[in-house]
């Protein structure tokens, strides 16, 4: 899957070596792109979401799904999550 | 306790957004200027706002005083007016010791109104008309010729007055730098400068007493005033020695770089642009290894840039919101083009006066003018901005407030942040008026 081939820095800078391009992700996206690489589901994330940051696992999870679009406009995110 | 939630974000890094990631994040708010706030300002003055900080250029001015006179004994800074000639700002220079560098009649009749006395006036340029060049010869102006016809004229003016005149001469040479500014004075390399030596030694009217070369403007090489310092050492000593000249000034313009991110730079300017010291440096160790000791002529600095640049601040204000067709956002300001001129060369700092809450995002800062050439700032890093919002763009002290342009809307203020904290209005804005004034309608369209 695509997401493997990212580097992903600790600092939030993501590198695509397949088209040179660079991105940058904030601390959540960070912790959302590290724990799909883990292979944590989308639902498994917005738990630790709701651990860490206190918000409500529906906010987390719309939040992850905006993110994911945002990613797959980028072609960074191709696979279809039921 | 739960740490603060922000929404997820990913952002597509343009190559500009990289290198200017860390500073702009962490600069991008600005309350206030010398202490004064900016709402404060924009409430009492209105918006667009120029602002200077009479702190920061007496600052600058001494700082860069002392480190020339460090390293070398005799050094006089002459202010360019071209780069900002609001009489306040001269007259801040003025007193801290700088001469005047103009070059035009306008500039010259500036200086000269603001009680700058003729020999203290550099006069350079490539036509400085007959009249006023007259007049600054009778006035004691440093002259630095820049063509065979100045001469000429001077040569006439010399029959006139009975006696013989001392000019400069502007040289232009090779530095190792690019564009080489070859069109002003008389080139070295290609034997043009002795030439017209011999040609001004045979007229007898013209005395040669200083050499002006000035390289251009936002140099980042150091090394390249070290050369040219070293090519006029080597020239004053040819041009004393063959025709019995004493060479008093050597100038060696302006040019130095302020903390402006010129476009195209990849790296930030508190990494692209060498510390003023090196200059120094650089320009004192070729003067000191090659000047006999205890003869020292003047060094005279035209630094304009430098000096001015980081202490002008331009307030505006988000007028409207756009979404372009390719998704990004895009602002209208109400300052474009037309206040800020150097915005074609220079990507400046763009600071909001308040923490925003939201993750930057690429946009686009738009002018008002109906032209689509205003663009301020074609790829700037905003969190989302609501109407109303002021932003304080930075540096603008250089070259805005002289070849900003009277164009399809007025000027604003300008004021100066005093010492004390005041602002005091140092150019009121235009007015209709002010536009219309000199105008005329002939009968037949009244
Ligand atoms: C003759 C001369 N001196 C001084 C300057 C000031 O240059 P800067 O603002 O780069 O220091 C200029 C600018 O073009 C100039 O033409």
């Amino acid at each position: 899957m695509k997401l493997k081939r990212l580097a992903i820095s600790e600092e939030g800078f993501v590198f695509d070596p397949e088209t040179g391009n660079s991105y940058t992700v904030n601390e959540t996206g960070l912790l959302i792109l590290k724990k799909l690489r883990e292979g944590l589901s989308l639902e498994e994330i917005a738990e630790i979401m709701n651990e860490e940051y206190g918000i409500s696992r529906e906010e987390a999870l719309r939040d992850i799904q905006d993110f994911l679009e945002a990613m797959a406009r980028f072609g960074l995110w191709e696979e279809k999550y039921g | 306790m739960k740490r603060p939630y922000q929404k997820p974000t990913i952002l597509k890094l343009q190559v500009g957004f990289l290198r200017e990631k860390k500073s702009s994040l962490s600069r991008m708010v600005r309350q206030e200027i010398d202490g004064v706030p900016v709402a404060e300002l924009a409430e009492k003055f209105g918006s667009p706002l120029f602002v200077f900080s009479e702190k920061r250029l007496r600052e600058q001015f001494r700082y860069l005083k002392r480190l020339f006179e460090g390293h070398y004994p005799r050094v006089e800074f002459s202010w360019s007016y071209k780069t900002n000639y609001l009489d306040a700002i001269c007259r801040i220079f003025h007193q801290e010791g700088a001469t005047a560098e103009v070059v035009s009649n306008f500039e010259y009749e500036k200086a000269r109104r603001l009680g700058v006395p003729g020999d203290q006036i550099v006069f350079n340029g490539p036509y400085k008309p007959k009249e006023i060049l007259r007049q600054a010869v009778l006035e004691g102006a440093r002259i630095n010729v820049d063509s065979l016809d100045e001469i000429l004229d001077l040569e006439e003016i010399a029959r006139e007055t009975g006696e013989k005149l001392r000019i400069g001469l502007r040289v232009n040479m090779d530095t190792g730098i690019y564009p080489r500014w070859d069109r002003f004075g008389f080139n070295l390399e290609s034997g043009e400068v002795l030439n017209v030596a011999r040609r001004i030694a045979a007229g007898g009217r013209l005395e040669v007493v200083g050499l002006h070369c000035h390289q251009g403007t936002f140099i980042l090489e150091p090394e390249a005033y070290g050369r040219a310092a070293e090519k006029l050492v080597d020239l004053s000593q040819k041009l004393e020695n063959d025709f019995g000249w004493t060479i008093e000034y050597l100038d060696l313009g302006g040019g130095f770089p302020s903390r402006n991110r010129l476009k195209g730079l990849y790296l930030p300017p508190e990494v692209a642009v060498p510390p003023l010291s090196e200059y120094a440096e650089k320009i004192a160790r070729a003067l000191l290894t090659r000047l006999p000791a205890g003869d020292y002529p003047l060094l005279i600095l035209e630094t304009g840039r430098a000096l001015v640049d980081e202490a002008g601040f331009l307030i505006t204000t988000v007028r409207a919101l756009k979404r372009l067709p390719d998704g990004r956002r895009a602002y209208i300001l109400d300052a474009g083009v037309n206040l800020l001129f150097t915005a074609f060369w220079y990507h400046f700092r763009v600071e909001v006066e308040r923490e925003i809450p939201g993750p930057p995002e690429p946009c686009v800062l738009y002018g008002p003018l109906c032209m689509n050439i205003d663009v301020v700032e074609e790829s700037a890093l905003l969190p989302p901005l609501a109407r109303g919002t002021r932003l304080v763009l930075s540096p603008v002290g250089a070259y805005n407030v002289t070849q900003w342009m009277q164009f399809i809307t007025y000027r604003p203020r300008v004021v100066l942040v005093t010492e004390n904290g005041n602002a005091e209005v140092i150019r009121e804005a235009e007015t209709l008026e002010d536009i219309v004034r000199r105008e005329k309608i002939p009968e037949h369209l009244k």
